[in-house]
């Protein structure tokens, strides 16, 4: 999400940067002391983890934008990606960047603050202000690295209730989410259905794929075969393995895009030279955008957290939790669903948004269905994609109405 | 068997009237109060909204992303998808009404989609054109080309419309698969329902559409 994004979504960077290391206390700071909100959870309090662990103490780092109302019915909570944050519709504290999220959130998008509570926090097991494998481990006073305990998707949701019990909300009128947003949201559902009025889950699965899982081992392997990585204590000495973790960046934000998009952007075009090289620089613009890719991703985002974050999104099996029946993971519920994909999207393709269309269906779920024409690829639910918009739009607005939540004063 | 005669449209107000088509309100009044229905080519989602005003529990599919884009903003439940694809994935008895309104004769296998409307639903509400109705019948015959109205505008070469039928086919195919038809009632070019007890070739001359309700034979019949 670093760059400059242009309509197509896909950025140039002005020249091929040097890959670099990232001095410690850069990204340290963020780690402990956000700079959003943080809700502190003590001894009192443990977050409860699939793997069997009691976390505590445990920090949530969250943003809100507009104003919880009265009868507290205009709550929603958004579900960040893999790489995302709580930075929806804010100037980002690391890069500087606007909000990954203003296509939908803000002023006259359809998540407006003047008429929504407006929630996003920082997954667990995150590397901006939640608690996570980059915080320092209380026990030790040392980094955690690979002591921090694996999380699932559903310990995400988990620790978001508990955020929103601290909020002093019962029910959600919203969750929405994209990509492993998209997951959390559908698990919020599962786990808490009386809680959710409303669920918008776009670009994404009931479970992750085998090749997904493939692309995140690809990912792992990549960051693990650096030696900075030292079997994630690299934190002890200052040095971070930003090679290994630009190549997973790399190959992951192929994933992120479709051959149509990467064609249409760059073609076979040249970086700044009529011919060849004869050599390893980066000649064609596809390489150098990845390489801009990977250098900027590692100038934010923790190693050792995106190993734990990809891990979490290959567990996710809904209907695995559920004896294999998809179905009954969402039986009775009254939620109402709105599931968006997109055509050219290959990582969460239109497949397994029908699987789980169809799942609702036979549970007699109250579900829309969009699939969106485009080929900008999975990356397509960040970017401004107006049909998307619209869908997304309509529907919080009939949610909303059902709700008996008012349009806002002025709008 | 002949035709049900007048089905009169009791139980709607003028407003009503004003605001639906005759054929949806047609169809709404064979729809039981607090039922649940899923319509099958929903189109902008009109008759599923007359139906959800009426305490129906409504559900749709919608083969165009404009339609289905309509649908959702109007707060109505409609997932995109094809007729000819999507039915193998509903479970039995989901609904107790499958609706397909102006859809079978796009189809690629009417026979199996009816077939499925049975297996979803307890009873299914049919609407078609009727391709015996004597103006398509006069073009052909007296202009020697394939015919067009109104209610049907395409060319030969660009309709969606692939599987064409009669009022008299769709009773043959109703008595092929074991339907039992509950009701029967042909509509004029306003979409009127015919107010004349006839036989049933007078239906199938002069009815423009064919509403039916359908349900599933008892065994042993």
């Amino acid at each position: 999400m670093a760059g400059v994004r242009d309509m197509t979504g896909l950025t140039t960077p002005k020249s091929t940067p040097a890959l670099r290391t990232v001095a410690p206390e850069e990204r340290s700071h963020e780690v402990d002391h956000p700079s959003s909100l943080v809700a502190l959870f003590g001894a009192d309090k443990p977050l409860k983890l699939d793997c069997g662990v009691d976390l505590s103490p445990f920090q949530i780092a969250y943003q809100t934008y507009g104003e919880l109302n009265a009868d507290k019915s205009n709550a929603v909570l958004i579900c960040h990606a893999l790489t995302g944050d709580q930075h929806v519709a804010n100037r980002h504290p690391v890069t500087g960047k606007p909000g990954w999220w203003e296509t939908l959130v803000g002023p006259g998008r359809p998540l407006d603050p003047a008429r929504y509570f407006i929630i996003c926090s920082n997954v667990i097991g995150g590397c901006m202000g939640s608690t996570g494998p980059a915080s320092l481990n209380p026990a030790t006073g040392k980094v955690w690295g690979l002591d921090f305990p694996i999380i699932t998707i559903p310990d995400m949701v988990r620790a978001q209730a508990m955020l929103i019990d601290h909020l002093g909300i019962d029910t959600l009128f919203a969750v929405v989410g994209g990509s492993m947003g998209g997951m959390q949201a559908l698990q919020w559902t599962v786990a808490y259905p009386s809680r959710v009025f409303a669920n918008l889950a776009i670009a994404c699965a009931t479970r992750h794929s085998a090749q997904n899982i493939a692309f995140h081992e690809l990912g792992r392997q990549a960051v693990m075969a650096d030696p900075d990585w030292d079997h994630g204590r690299y934190g002890d000495k200052g040095v971070h393995p930003h090679r290994g973790l630009a190549v997973a960046r790399m190959a992951a934000h192929i994933t992120y895009l479709s051959d149509a998009a990467l064609h249409r952007k760059f073609g076979r075009r040249m970086q700044d030279r009529e011919l060849p090289t004869f050599s390893f620089d980066a000649d064609f613009q596809v390489e150098s955008y990845l390489r801009y890719q990977g250098s900027s991703f590692v100038e934010r985002f923790d190693a050792n957290s995106y190993l734990y974050l990809t891990r979490a999104m290959d567990y996710f099996d809904i209907a695995g939790d559920h004896d294999g029946v998809l179905a009954a993971a969402f039986r009775g519920i009254r939620t109402r669903f709105c599931v968006v994909s997109f055509t050219s999207d290959w990582l969460f393709p239109t497949a397994e948004s029908r699987a789980l269309v169809h799942a609702l269906n036979a549970s007699s779920a109250r579900v829309s269905f969009a699939e969106i024409e485009t080929d900008k690829g999975h990356d397509a639910f960040l970017l401004d994609v107006p049909e998307f918009i619209d869908i997304a739009g309509a529907f919080l607005e009939s949610a909303g109405k059902a709700r008996g939540l008012k349009a806002p004063t002025g709008g | 068997m002949s035709m049900q005669g007048v089905l009169p449209l009791s139980g709607f107000s003028g407003g009503e009237r004003l605001a639906y088509r005759p054929d949806h309100l047609l169809v709404a009044s064979m729809v039981e109060r607090g039922s649940k229905v899923l319509d099958i080519g929903c189109g902008d989602g009109d008759l599923l909204q007359l139906l959800e005003s009426r305490g129906i529990d409504g559900r749709g599919i919608e083969l165009s992303r404009e339609g289905v884009n309509h649908c959702v903003a109007k707060g109505l439940a409609v997932v995109q998808g094809d007729a000819d694809t999507d039915l193998n994935d509903y479970p039995d008895d989901a609904f107790d009404y499958v609706i397909l309104s102006q859809t079978l004769q796009a189809t690629r296998r009417p026979k199996t989609v009816l077939e499925n409307l049975l297996r979803i639903g307890r009873r299914a509400i049919v609407t078609f054109p009727n391709f015996g109705f004597w103006r398509l019948r006069l073009q052909l015959l007296v202009g020697g080309h394939m015919p067009r109205t109104d209610n049907l505008p395409f060319t030969w070469y660009d309709t969606p419309n692939i599987h064409f039928c009669t009022i008299k086919d769709f009773v043959q195919l109703c008595d092929e698969i074991g339907v039992k038809m509950e009701r029967a009632v042909a509509l004029d070019s306003y979409g009127r329902p015919l107010r004349v007890a006839m036989p049933w070739w007078f239906w199938n001359m002069f009815g423009e559409q064919g509403v039916f309700l359908l349900s599933r034979a008892e065994k042993g019949r």
